[in-house]
């Protein structure tokens, strides 16, 4: 009797009544509602206001597909150029003791910190008719300010500390042994890393690629300070959603947006999949029995 | 024959059995200086050739003043914003169990996946007059469409994520003994929550908001499709470089992102220095 008591007083304690439960829980559902859910359905109901005809009409007009060709274009440097600085940023990090570490970690957050705006002043300043190089530029006929050097610059500046802090924890958590392991049997670097870090880091590296890559195909004022808006040879899908917005051609602004809003949701797919499977293999190894108890214990003794 | 020397043992030189150090450290720092370190020194060093009182003028002008009281007021009214719903949010999604959580789960990252310029013209078709949430705020007079007001929504949308999932894996790991325990030594539940569950989760949140807070402030794309962009009114500070831009006023430019670059530094400090007491607390080395 007395046990029941204190056994439902405990439970009341670490929960809240059924009531302020449901009221917490409809707060949370309307603030989702009203800020994620709606902007969202507003994409494609813009989109689609009337019907898919001029729906596509805005799709496949020419300046749209110079503009999706050359985000994917951007991408398609940005991204790889960022892994590789990724990887091999997390490898230092996390493998190696040196000094000036925690510095070097609060650099490489750094662009995450930075306004786009002022990241593409920068490279303006540097590359621009008025920038440090642009005379030197001008003279060998190179133009990256107001052309696709200058877009995919600013791309990876954006993008740049996305897979390296993703991997750096990770790598860090993971700690030295299995490589150490693997170089004392004689494997070389390359196949330590190859075969031994890799598939350990793997989930997390698709994960930094996907966040990596939805905000390289989606930045917006980074590029927009030094892209031009030249149509159809320097407007990424952002810029152009903004010129046809600006122009009042609503529906084909909304069309080209419902590209990027799809593959917002694709990003968000993919991230929940890869956070599933890595918590499940999480579960695995955990569930695994412990390797060579007697083994170590007979050691010691 | 005489023994081997002992070779002398660097410091860390124990754990520099694998490969690839010199190779990992190098790349990254010569790519670290290409891509962010030579461009932000380039900046700097354009404000130098400021004067004083050219660099003075510039960032205190009374349009570039109106810009800051938006930018960094409406930030905060957002970050705090974020700061209650995303506590609720995470709260909710921690504890309790409901249709639809998982969907929900991941729909919270949602701002960070959508395109800013996206997020910007939906928010603003929502709520201009004739959107389907403006068509109900019109007729009370209410006006968010093109005014301050709305950079403060475009802005919680924005830093919507960050106190969820700053807070989440903190309430994750919280220990329910501790709670069981208040509530023996009879702590009502409300005082449980500002008494034991509020203090280990508040390193976690004031990062969330601090970062929320850091990136409204850098927020472009979102903006200013709703914003209206009133010179004095609605206009947020990378506007201000941005028109300064494209008048040629590179050095005007130059000035006022380096107000900007040195109070995102001032942030990143603030948040480095919130995420070490928060390692502290969880027991971790810092």
């Amino acid at each position: 009797m007395s046990t029941s008591t204190n056994l439902s007083r405990v439970r009341a304690g670490t929960t809240e009544s059924p009531w302020v439960r449901r009221t917490l829980i409809g707060i949370a559902l309307v603030f989702m509602l009203l800020f994620l859910v709606l902007p969202l359905a507003a994409v494609f109901t813009e989109a689609l206001r009337k019907g898919f005809g001029p729906y596509f009409d805005g799709l496949l007009e020419p300046d749209a597909w110079a503009a999706i060709k050359l985000t994917l274009l951007t991408a398609a440097i940005a991204v790889p150029l960022n892994l590789v600085f990724g990887v091999a940023a997390a490898w230092a990090v996390a493998k190696y003791e040196f000094r000036g570490k925690a510095f070097l970690t609060t650099l490489i957050d750094l662009p995450f910190s930075v306004s786009p705006v002022v990241a593409g002043l920068m490279y303006v300043l540097v590359f621009g008719s008025h920038g440090w190089f642009g005379n030197w530029l001008s003279d060998h006929n190179i133009k990256i300010i107001f052309a696709v050097p200058g877009i995919v610059l600013a791309t990876v500046f954006v993008t740049f500390p996305f897979i390296a802090r993703e991997l750096i924890p990770l790598m860090q958590a993971q700690g030295n042994d299995e490589e150490q392991a693997a170089t004392v049997l004689g494997a070389s670097g390359w196949q330590t890393f190859w075969y031994v870090t890799l598939p350990n880091i793997k989930w997390g590296l698709i994960y930094g690629v996907i966040l990596c890559n939805a905000r390289a195909m989606g930045e917006f004022g980074a590029v927009s300070v030094v892209s031009g808006h030249i149509r159809g040879q320097t407007n990424t899908i952002p810029l152009h959603v903004e010129i046809l917005y600006n122009e009042y051609q609503s529906v084909a602004a909304f069309a080209v947006a419902s590209l990027l809003a799809l593959l917002a949701l694709v990003t968000l797919v993919i991230k929940s999949v890869v956070e599933w499977r890595s918590e499940q293999e999480r579960k695995a190894i955990a569930d695994l029995p412990p390797e060579r108890p007697q083994a170590s214990s007979g050691a010691l003794a | 024959m005489a023994p081997p020397v002992a070779v002398p043992v660097r410091r860390g030189g124990a754990k520099r059995v694998l490969p690839g150090f010199g190779l990992t450290l190098g790349y990254t720092l010569f790519y670290l200086s290409v891509i962010v370190l030579i461009p932000l020194s380039a900046l700097v060093l354009r404000s130098f050739s400021l004067t004083g009182e050219q660099f003075w003028t510039a960032v205190t002008s009374p349009r570039v003043l109106a810009s800051y009281r938006l930018t960094f007021g409406a930030s905060l009214l957002a970050a705090l914003v974020n700061l209650v719903f995303g506590l609720l949010l995470a709260w909710v999604l921690v504890r309790y169990k409901f249709p639809g959580k998982k969907i929900v789960d991941a729909l919270v990252d949602l701002p960070f996946a959508l395109p800013t310029a996206v997020a910007g013209i939906s928010l603003t078709a929502l709520l201009a007059g004739n959107g389907w949430i403006g068509q109900y705020l019109e007729p009370l007079g209410i006006k968010l469409a093109f005014t301050p007001a709305g950079v403060v929504i475009a802005l919680i949308f924005i830093g919507l994520p960050f106190v969820v999932r700053t807070v989440q894996p903190v309430l994750e790991d919280t220990e329910k003994e501790l709670e069981e325990a208040a509530t023996c030594l009879g702590a009502t539940r409300l005082q449980t929550f500002t008494k034991v569950i509020l203090p280990s989760i508040t390193p976690a949140l004031l990062t969330g908001f601090a970062m929320a807070f850091a990136r409204a402030i850098g927020e472009y794309g979102s903006v200013i499709f709703i914003a209206g962009n009133m010179p004095m009114i609605s206009e947020i500070t990378p506007l201000i470089i941005i028109g300064k831009l494209e008048q040629y006023d590179y050095g005007g430019a130059t000035a006022v992102a380096v107000v900007m670059l040195v109070f995102s530094f001032i942030l990143l400090l603030v948040i480095n220095g919130l995420q070490a007491w928060q390692r502290r607390r969880a027991g971790m080395p810092a």
